[in-house]
């Protein structure tokens, strides 16, 4: 089958020097590396290597002791996630956190809100303007809706689904951003066979039609390995290793990592 | 017995509509007559998007001269592979407007299914919804040498696909637009070609043994098949219908193509086949075809849903559910009821039937239909209850559906109607139903041994199932006739009859009888997931898999009295009393058209079930207790496993036959 290479392009976000600490727990110790655009970029390593920390920095969630993020060129030393949603990065949580009560579509649609230019009177008069805005972004909405195949659960209260499909609405609410950086904090925890196979499709596909880059926790290494374009291990809040999938899989540092190695 | 039923001439030759005697023709016709009427609707993006018979018109034909322009010709096959689609259903008749033959191929075949249609049928072009079909066409493109052309509907996916037979739907109609310009005329002088004789379609049959044979369909098959339906029930251009069975199925090409062009009524298609019944609710179709296990799983969904429902709502629903159980099948066959029970049943339409349909999608239905197996009288007069028209007919692919159909005001539940018009119906000695009618099949594509098997000199057609003309001239068909067979003591033994009285039972939900050359008759079991499990779960019962809930002692005990019922049943008829069931045993895995256990239609399928099974089914004829087994499963991606279970054969109770009536 003739394969298409796909381009990576230039630094998309660049993190320098970052080291976050809770007190006296020491979670990233001097971290480094880059995003780059249109990669898929994975973050493994133990539990309690300081994943979801780095991905909280990132969002703006945590703020680092030390360190810099540079987005898009563009260095940021406090950052509030509302910030980091608008110039477009957009995240899914390890716990899922959606909007129980409420249905699938409106819970895509809160993915939506920053889009919204009239406010909130407008929205409530529903004229003119304002309905041709919500026409628009339903449109969009429906678009995510058919790429994730949810149409089924268009209309069912979030709370009522079982987890996978939790997660694939999660993932529809980042989209609903159109986000240029989207932030997948494992998004295949505690799924069968056949809904990872799923989600694994609805992530490449994401990466491939609309170009989004991608950085995801995961501790699937079948997944890891067949998805990413690039593996980064932390352990214990340090860099152990930053490169290929196969080049990551011979480093002996991380073998050593997930393995352990002998006192003797 | 050799009673023919039936007219013995054809009365009346039944023209199809001005004359059109080819699809390509009829949507020609329907352009100019309702041209701004919709022809197709389709669920996308959360809205119904329609079509009418105009913009149909102008979609195929863009569609039939770009595949002109590919290079299809006269006599050319073209596979169709998908869910219901409208482009799909273009397919067919561009396909047919330029002298192809289309060649629908069930949408979840497994690639060697799916190379033996294309390869058999010759396919020089295929049309595939989305990537998942063109993922196995590439798969299997080496062993069908003939494919040239591939075209795929939904681009999504598709960006680094390069190879150069695989085009672009839109593409192909963009081409399809510019070759019309250049060859003005071309389309109309195409279609003008054509003739009611000309093979419109090949259909090609699951078949419960054996590769699946091709059915050669005429045009003239098909529309007169489809007009005679159209005439018998009264429809018109106002019907309303959702077409979600499979297209390569024959009920889908009469009732969503065949009897839409002749009638001129829209068609929807579901958004995805998992919100068929969420579309069917929002479209309230009027005209409903479903296979009796369709019917089933509602009723299922429905009384499950009414155990959970408030305390006020569940006794409305039981109490007015008794009402309708005593009066509302006589008040829908228009026969005497007390005032009374008149004045309830109107209540209960207000307070229950009526919103009770709504939800169902039911409301607007004036003629729904039920074949393919045999329907469960309670859940057949449930629906008729309700004052829902629901009507059975048997028909086949061979006879382009149609065989027998009841008409209204003689609905049993337990037979299958009259013969159709222009249907001749007679019972071979053997107890084989025959038939003759305008619908009857040309061949079987490329087999004419299997054609000469089938379709007597004189034009009567086997049917392969067993059955008997009543008193009343309605047919029964009580299992096909190669399964019937003998016990040892010499009385007849006709497994599907059996199954099927097990199978109304809503925690069965698969049957499989043996006793052909046995003492006696015994049972596979196959619980049904959704009512066991619910039942497990208002009880308090723990399971974690399929398997185990099988297993449980409980479940054992549940299916042991309704095995024990069926007996009750069987032993009041003289000649089933000894096909009482002495022992069972509950499957630890359901029965699986993916394991080759069931056919795409889901039918069992005897001889495999049964050597698969073997150990069990000597273990059932043994005096053991208990019965290793272990078998091979194929997963939905198709990778197989292994599956060990220690199964548990239980034994019922059986009656004492009744003695024979004495007639009066």
């Amino acid at each position: 089958m003739s394969q298409v290479q796909k381009t990576i392009g230039d630094t998309l976000l660049k993190v320098e020097g970052i080291s976050l600490s809770f007190g006296g727990v020491k979670a990233l110790a001097d971290i480094s590396f880059e995003i780059k655009q249109h990669e898929i970029l994975a973050i493994i390593g133990p539990n309690g290597a300081g994943k979801s920390s780095m991905l909280n920095v990132i969002n703006g969630f945590y703020h680092p002791q030390e360190g810099t993020i540079s987005y898009r060129g563009e260095a940021r030393r406090r950052m509030r996630p509302h910030v980091a949603a608008k110039q477009g990065i957009a995240r899914t949580f390890q716990n899922i956190a959606l909007f129980k009560g409420m249905s699938t579509l409106d819970n895509i649609m809160t993915g939506r809100l920053l889009k919204m230019r009239r406010n909130f009177l407008w929205q409530a008069l529903y004229w003119g303007p304002a309905q041709r805005e919500e026409t628009e972004h339903r449109t969009f909405i429906e678009k995510i809706i058919d790429f994730l195949e949810i149409q089924a659960i268009r209309k069912t209260p979030v709370g009522r689904l079982p987890y996978g499909l939790q997660k694939r609405v999660e993932l529809g609410r980042a989209l609903a951003m159109e986000p240029e950086l989207l932030l997948l904090d494992e998004p295949m925890a505690g799924m069968n066979v056949e809904e990872k196979e799923d989600m694994c499709r609805f992530i490449l596909d994401v990466n491939d039609e609309f170009g989004t880059t991608i950085a995801l926790i995961e501790h699937d290494m079948g997944v890891v390995m067949d998805i990413s374009d690039r593996v980064i291990v932390l352990d214990y809040g340090r860099k152990l290793a930053d490169g290929a999938p196969d080049e990551v899989r011979a480093d002996q540092h991380v073998i050593d990592a997930y393995l352990g190695v002998s006192h003797d | 017995m050799n009673d023919v039923v039936g007219p013995k001439s054809s009365q009346t030759t039944r023209q199809a509509p001005d004359g059109c005697d080819t699809f390509p023709k009829l949507l020609i016709h329907n352009a100019e007559k309702r041209g701004d009427l919709p022809a197709m609707r389709e669920k996308d993006l959360g809205i119904w998007q329609s079509w009418t018979w105009r913009e149909v018109l102008d979609q195929v034909r863009a569609l039939a001269c770009g595949m002109t322009a590919l290079g299809l010709k006269r006599g050319d096959k073209v596979a169709i592979i998908g869910d219901n689609r409208p482009r799909l259903y273009w397919t067919m008749v561009a396909a047919q407007a330029v002298g192809g033959i289309p060649v629908p191929i069930y949408q979840d075949s497994v690639a060697d299914e799916m190379a033996f249609v294309i390869d058999h049928a010759e396919a020089r072009f295929a049309m595939a919804e989305d990537q998942e079909q063109i993922d196995k066409l590439l798969e299997i493109k080496d062993r069908c040498p003939k494919l040239e052309q591939v075209i795929f509907d939904d681009s999504r996916g598709m960006r680094h696909y390069r190879q150069d037979f695989l085009t672009e739907f839109d593409e192909v109609q963009s081409r399809g637009r510019a070759f019309d310009r250049d060859n003005p005329g071309f389309f109309d002088v195409e279609v003008a070609k054509a003739k009611g004789g000309d093979v419109s379609i090949y259909l090609y049959t699951s078949g419960t043994t054996g590769q699946p044979k091709g059915v050669v369909l005429s045009f003239e098959n098909v529309i007169r098949t489809a007009q005679n339906g159209i005439d018998f029930e009264g429809l018109t251009a106002d019907e309303e219908m959702l077409a979600y069975l499979p297209m390569a199925w024959v009920g889908d090409h009469i009732f969503s193509y065949g009897q839409s062009y002749c009638a001129g009524f829209c068609v929807s298609c579901p958004e995805s086949s998992a919100t068929v019944m969420h579309d069917l609710r929002e479209l309230g179709p009027t005209y409903f075809f479903a296979p009796p296990r369709i019917f089933e799983s509602i009723l299922t969904t429905v009384m499950i849903r009414m155990e959970d429902a408030s305390w006020l709502k569940r006794k409305m629903f039981h109490a007015f559910m008794a009402v309708a159980r005593r009066c509302g099948v006589d008040i829908l066959a228009g026969r005497p009821v007390p005032p009374g029970d008149r004045l309830l049943y109107a209540l209960g339409g207000l307070l229950v039937y009526g919103p009770l349909k709504n939800t169902l999608g039911f409301s607007r239905i004036r003629l729904a239909y039920t074949a393919g197996e045999a329907i469960g009288p309670d859940i057949f007069d449930f629906y008729r209850a309700l004052g829902i028209n629901l009507k059975q007919l048997y028909g086949s692919t061979e006879a382009s559906v149609f065989i027998t159909i009841q008409p209204d005001g003689e609905i049993k539940p337990d037979t299958v109607g009259k013969p159709a018009p222009e249907v001749e119906i007679k019972i071979a000695d053997n107890g084989e139903v025959l038939f003759k009618s305008p619908g009857v099949f040309l061949e079987y594509y490329k087999s004419p041994e299997a054609t000469a098997e089938t379709k007597s000199a004189d034009g009567w057609v086997h049917t392969g199932d067993a059955g008997f003309l009543g008193d009343d001239g309605q047919l029964k068909i009580i299992d096909r006739a190669k399964d019937v067979g003998k016990l040892n003591d010499g009385s007849l033994f006709a497994p599907k009859f059996i199954e099927n009285k097990l199978k109304f039972f809503p925690e069965i939900k698969e049957a499989v009888a043996f006793g052909d050359g046995r003492d006696h008759v015994a049972a596979f079991i196959n619980i049904d997931l959704e009512a066991v499990g619910s039942w497990a779960e208002r009880h308090g019962v723990p399971y974690g898999s399929y398997q185990e809930l099988a297993a449980l002692p409980e479940v054992y005990e549940i299916v042991r009295e309704h095995v024990a019922q069926v007996n009750r049943d069987l032993s009041t008829d003289p000649h089933l009393a000894s096909s009482q069931i002495k022992r069972f045993l509950i499957l630890h895995k359901e029965l699986d058209a993916d394991d080759g256990e069931l056919t795409r239609t889901r039918k069992v399928r005897r001889r495999i079930v049964a050597d698969k099974y073997l150990p069990l089914i000597d273990g059932l004829y043994s005096d053991a207790e208990r019965v290793h087994i272990d078998t091979e499963v194929t997963f939905e991606d198709g990778r197989k496993g292994r599956l060990s279970a220690d199964l548990k054969i239980g034994a019922a109770e059986t009656y004492e036959a009744e003695p024979l009536k004495r007639a009066s």
